[in-house]
């Protein structure tokens, strides 16, 4: 007889605890490892824009005159491309995802500051070169 | 005879997961013919081999589909290394078996759940469910990624797995064949799920054979391919055999699936005694020419990447043939005759992923 053959795990489940997480009230579950938002460290950032040809969604936006570094989070797949491809390491991948939102926010800009000394010009060529 | 009547079913649809549409012809209850159409979600993703450098077209492949992403990388991978004939490390390749077999519990545990939906069945569906929660903690958690794992490149994988993970990742799924089986009992010996199942939907050894099925809806019919028996990646090393039912119903495809998670299962704890050590990617030089055809097992059956290189870094031509797209022949054989009830779960039992489908 094949007859109520899940009700051993519906009894299990019913006296067990929800398997699901009550998301964005507890955050969700985080690995080492996961993918969760590109983070830039823009003291340590050249502005070689390395990151945004190797974005495979153009979410990554760099202007070397203005010393600017802008990402549009939703656009950002989270692929890890850009930190791979970074010659000096100052972007890395957090694992913390960013908050959900209802409304399309405005690109994230970060502004590096003024290039002054002249050995930090001397490794941007120097990685242009390279490349 | 009786009045013809054309039923449209999709491409919105309470029971489909992803845009199909058919027409059904009907007369009374009964489904005289079928005309597929599909076209809904074409993104261009093969056109873009041509804007984007080829080490970075994997990220794309991966994104062809949301389930088994990383087979596409993986039949990416594996056609771009043959055009430039780049030897794999024998660990990259064992982790790209592991990683696959991986994904392979992932796509039937969903399949397994959205086939319990659709014959109604809402608590099946949540226990199916909720495993495969546990697959894709592992999945997270070794590659960085849920569902788009982004660890497969040419040349080798980007991240390595640690032996203490390795044997955890094994002891854990030795521990959920319990749950596996818990789902088993419920889909193969449910009386009410067995009504729903026997005899609906038949496709005989010789239509599935001469329509094109191709994985678990072929060896539903008892048509024995398995892409994995050809041993690319590491499957030469392991020792398995293809899941084959002969009846040919959605209840056989159904069991041929219940019995992959435990072939997957058993291929996973196989290749993680066997895992050697050593360098996990090889470093790729110069641009590939040539072009090759990479066939690899999925979830849903055999996947095809066609790649063609022209000596720069720019792939010339790539082209994808996925498995839905060669079970929609024989879906349209096997809904032929059947009752407008049993519609959905037919179309269900060829596991359609239209995503990938249209690319």
């Amino acid at each position: 007889m094949g007859l109520f053959t899940i009700s051993k795990t519906i009894i299990k489940n019913a006296l067990g605890k929800p398997a699901t997480l009550m998301y964005p009230i507890k955050p969700a579950k985080k690995f080492e490892k996961s993918r969760g938002h590109v983070v830039n460290d823009i003291k340590r950032c050249i502005f070689c824009a390395a990151c945004q040809r190797k974005c495979p969604t153009y979410a990554i936006c760099v202007n070397m005159k203005e010393r600017t570094w802008e990402i549009d989070r939703l656009r950002c797949v989270q692929c890890n491309g850009c930190v791979e491809v970074c010659p000096v390491k100052s972007l890395t991948m957090d694992n913390q995802y960013t908050a959900p939102v209802t409304e399309r926010p405005v690109p994230e800009q970060l502004k590096g500051e003024p290039k002054a000394m002249k050995p930090a010009a001397k490794t941007t060529e120097e990685t242009e070169e390279k490349r | 005879m009786p009045k013809q009547t054309v039923i449209p079913f999709g491409p919105q649809h309470p029971v489909l997961p992803e845009p199909i549409h058919l027409d059904l012809v009907m007369e009374d209850e009964t489904v005289v013919d079928v005309l597929p159409s599909i076209g809904y979600v074409h993104r261009g993703l093969e056109r873009l081999v041509e804007r984007r450098e080829f080490p970075d077209y994997v990220y794309i492949a991966e994104r062809i589909c949301g389930i088994c992403s990383f087979i596409h990388g993986v039949a990416y991978a594996q056609g771009v290394e043959a055009v430039m004939d780049i030897q794999v490390p024998e660990r990259a390749a064992y982790l790209r078996t592991i990683w696959s077999e991986y994904s392979r519990l992932h796509s039937h545990l969903l399949w397994l759940g959205l086939f319990a939906d659709s014959i109604g069945f809402e608590s099946l569906f949540m226990t199916s469910w909720k495993i495969r929660e546990r697959i894709l903690d592992v999945l997270e958690e070794t590659t960085g990624g849920r569902v788009i794992q982004g660890s497969c490149k040419v040349g080798g994988v980007r991240r390595d797995i640690s032996a203490e993970t390795l044997d955890r990742m094994a002891k854990d799924l030795e521990a959920m064949k319990k749950e596996f089986k818990d789902i088993k009992e419920v889909f193969l010996k449910d009386d009410a799920v067995k009504h729903r199942l026997k005899g609906v939907g038949k496709l005989s050894k010789k239509d599935a054979y001469e329509l094109g099925a191709v994985g678990p809806t072929a060896r539903g019919s008892g048509v024995a391919i398995d892409l994995r028996k050809t041993g690319y990646a590491a499957y030469g090393n392991l020792q398995f055999d293809p899941c084959v039912e002969t009846a040919g119903d959605c209840y056989s495809r159904c069991a041929v699936r219940l019995n992959e998670l435990f072939t997957s299962v058993d291929l996973v704890k196989q290749a993680v005694k066997k895992i050697p050590e050593g360098p996990i990617e090889t470093k790729v030089v110069g641009n590939p020419s040539g072009e090759y055809f990479s066939r690899v097992e999925q979830p849903r059956g055999e996947l095809i990447h066609y790649v063609k290189g022209n000596g720069t870094k720019y792939l010339a031509r790539s082209r994808v043939r996925t498995p839905t797209f060669t079970n929609i022949p024989p879906l349209v054989k096997m809904l032929t005759g059947c009752q407008l009830a049993d519609v959905p779960v037919i179309v269900l039992t060829i596991d359609p992923c239209i995503g990938c489908c249209e690319r």
